[in-house]
């Protein structure tokens, strides 16, 4: 009697532990699901880029999609990016709704021509006609000793173009929200993943992992909330903010830190009401400084409500004005670090 | 060496009643030289190509075989280093390609230009690197060609222009195509043609494989990347076309990659264990070339093997210095933005972080 009573006990523990327990995703896991589910639910979506059928994905984001929805929906291309994205974009002119993967954003230069004039600006340019609901997507930015060509930021280059929506997520969620927001917009839209956020597993909640959960493009996330300085970011920097903001926390500064998600079209009004309360602003990319992310929030404060409520002039937190180097030493001082971010928050608030 | 020797002269000169000198001097001269026959080329718009008979002489082929040999032990040596997390990023190795890049050199001369992609370790060294400066840029140290900053795909040298991670753009080989022809440039376009781009093989990427016809107006030629000899009288053949100022050609070196794309790529997804076996047995560069030399008497096993030793120790020593030397100094970061420039300041992660650009 005891030993089914235990029994019971033991699965009945089981089955709440399921109904409790928050999945660990990676974000090639939350973007794998994301797009078999988009798949799914609207037959005009599909993929394509290099090895991400046969191969399953360079970095395994279309992980068993070939298997599932093979040639027609799953497709994979030569190595011709400006080929492929110009043929994806008249796929999205004609009706369908392809999901154009970039190996890297640093690839993508190849193709820029079809992505800024021939998807970004046509809807501007038919007077209203001729839509282009097509989703650019790979991994953006620096990854880990892979040197100069392969390590660029395009947040600002494709942030700066009219007709084009730009997100920038930083952990599963945001990666699993906007892709799907991405995919379901009827505009061309730029997801700048980042390759070494694709081996960190985040919690997911059981909201997020919902069918239909979406993360709106255009607007920011508060991450934590603080009372000194705010600090705004997105991608991987956000995780270093946070870092940063726990060991200032010890010492009794509390960052509010932002995670932008999107940069075009930017959550400004976030931002704002923000330094409206801790009057003072840290702005941190991996991008390079000059005509930034950062420079545009900066401009964007001195224009708006916010500017009379700093405290001291905005700093920025960038990568390095250097193509990127190769050799460790030089990698690890080329993209912003913890102890940069700590260092520009004392120094805003004049520690 | 000598006691073998001496041996193998006591039972012959037992077996054949002849003074053990006599035999000693025998087994001790090679030939000068030995003529070999090689693979016709396919030919495209050309009414004849290369020569399928070719003189090869001691003296190359010792050379060409310490290369091809320095450029299959640098190559796994970097595998190995690796796998040790002392290279990072990415690492494109080319063995099994060895006749490729050292029958091309044979071909040209030093000061001819020579431009190529990310896998370039192989010609970086025939263009006249050392190994050492090789593997310390791969390490990223300050002895490293590219003093640390480049890494793997950005390795330059007199006349050899990388090393380059941006590829495919298809569209712009046919206008390079385009203006060569047009404007007879004397330049030879080259396809170390694999069998896969990436993880995908050449028949699911290409709608014609014919690579040496792809130029269309351009004559060309494909070849058996595998035999040095071929590389070298196809390379010979079409320098000399291009400096007779005919204009442009094309050449397709038919070869194999024993390792995947990179060093993230096993390399077995996509095609098989046996495949590669097979093309390790049947058509290995190295060995094919030892086979030939050994066959004709222009080397013995033994001198071979010596060789063998030699290069492993070069790479040795080569992988000790890249393991040692220091990283580049943190103060030239900032360093080579531009050239023939005075000194600037260039920014950090931060305005307060500050390094000087010299050029």
């Amino acid at each position: 009697m005891a030993a089914v009573s235990g029994l019971v006990r033991r699965s009945l523990e089981q089955v709440s532990g399921l109904l409790r327990r928050r999945f660990h995703r990676t974000a090639p896991a939350a973007l794998q699901v994301t797009v078999r589910e988009e798949l799914e639910r609207d037959e005009k979506v599909f993929l394509l880029g290099e090895e991400v059928a046969q191969y399953d994905g360079a970095y395994k984001v279309s992980r068993g999609l070939w298997k599932k929805y093979g040639d027609k929906r799953i497709i994979d291309t030569p190595i011709s990016e400006m080929g492929f994205a110009g043929i994806a974009v008249g796929a999205a002119m004609a009706g369908l709704r392809p999901i154009c993967e970039f190996m890297t954003f640093n690839f993508s230069m190849q193709a820029i021509d079809q992505v800024i004039n021939s998807a970004a600006k046509t809807y501007y340019m038919s007077g209203g006609l001729q839509p282009v609901p097509i989703v650019f997507r790979g991994p953006n930015g620096a990854s880990a000793g892979v040197a100069a060509q392969h390590s660029q930021c395009f947040a600002a280059w494709y942030g700066h173009c009219p007709g084009l929506k730009v997100v920038s997520p930083w952990n599963s969620e945001d990666a699993k929200g906007l892709i799907k927001s991405a995919i379901r917009d009827n505009n061309p839209v730029v997801v700048l993943e980042n390759e070494l956020m694709y081996g960190v597993p985040f919690e997911l909640s059981s909201e997020a992992q919902s069918k239909d959960f979406l993360v709106p493009i255009g607007k920011a996330k508060i991450e934590r909330q603080g009372t000194h300085i705010t600090v705004v970011s997105h991608s991987r920097p956000v995780g270093h903010c946070l870092e940063a903001a726990t060991v200032l926390s010890k010492e009794g500064i509390e960052c509010e830190v932002i995670n932008m998600r999107t940069i075009r079209p930017m959550d400004i009004e976030t931002i704002e009401a923000s330094v409206m309360k801790t009057n003072h602003l840290v702005t941190v990319e991996g991008g390079w400084p000059q005509f930034g992310v950062g420079a545009e929030i900066c401009a964007r404060i001195m224009e708006g409500p916010a500017f009379n409520f700093l405290d001291a002039p905005a700093v920025r937190v960038t990568g390095a004005d250097v193509p990127m180097p190769y050799a460790k030493i030089l990698e690890d001082n080329s993209v912003p670090q913890v102890k940069d971010i700590i260092f520009a928050i004392k120094k805003t608030l004049n520690i | 060496m000598r006691k073998m020797l001496a041996a193998v002269s006591r039972v012959l000169s037992g077996v054949a009643q002849k003074p053990a000198s006599r035999v000693l001097v025998a087994s001790r001269s090679f030939a000068n030289d030995a003529t070999f026959e090689i693979k016709k080329c396919d030919l495209h718009r050309l009414e004849e190509g290369p020569p399928v008979t070719t003189v090869l002489t001691r003296e190359d082929g010792l050379r060409y075989y310490r290369m091809m040999q320095t450029v299959r032990r640098m190559e796994l040596k970097a595998d190995q280093l690796y796998k040790q997390k002392i290279i990072r990023g990415f690492c494109h190795l080319c063995d099994g390609q060895e006749a490729c890049c050292v029958g091309l050199e044979a071909g040209i001369n030093p000061t001819d230009h020579l431009i190529t992609a990310y896998r370039a370790h192989g010609f970086t060294f025939t263009r006249g690197l050392s190994v050492r400066e090789i593997l310390a840029e791969l390490t990223g140290r300050r002895g490293g060609c590219a003093k640390g900053k480049g890494g793997s795909m950005h390795m330059y040298a007199k006349n050899f222009y990388g090393g380059n991670g941006i590829v495919g753009a298809q569209g712009q080989i046919f206008e390079a195509y385009n203006m060569a022809a047009l404007w007879k440039l004397p330049c030879i376009f080259i396809c170390e043609n694999n069998r896969y781009g990436m993880g995908t093989s050449v028949e699911r990427a290409a709608a014609s494989t014919d690579y040496y016809k792809r130029g269309d107006f351009i004559p060309g030629l494909r070849v058996d990347g595998m035999d040095i000899l071929c590389v070298r009288e196809a390379t010979r053949f079409a320098a000399a076309y291009c400096r007779s100022g005919k204009g442009p050609i094309l050449m397709e070196l038919q070869t194999y990659r024993y390792h995947g794309h990179s060093m993230s790529d096993p390399g077995v997804s996509y095609r098989t264990r046996e495949e590669i076996q097979e093309v390790r047995s049947k058509s290995d560069p190295i060995m094919l070339l030892k086979d030939r030399m050994v066959n004709s008497n222009l080397a013995s096993v033994e001198e071979l093997k010596e060789i063998d030793v030699e290069v492993r120790k070069e790479i040795e020593d080569a992988a000790q210095f890249a393991t040692a030397d220091p990283e580049p100094p943190l103060e030239e970061l900032g360093h080579h933005i531009y050239s023939s420039d005075p000194p600037f300041e260039v920014r950090g992660a931060n305005q307060w972080i500050k390094f000087k650009s010299i050029s």
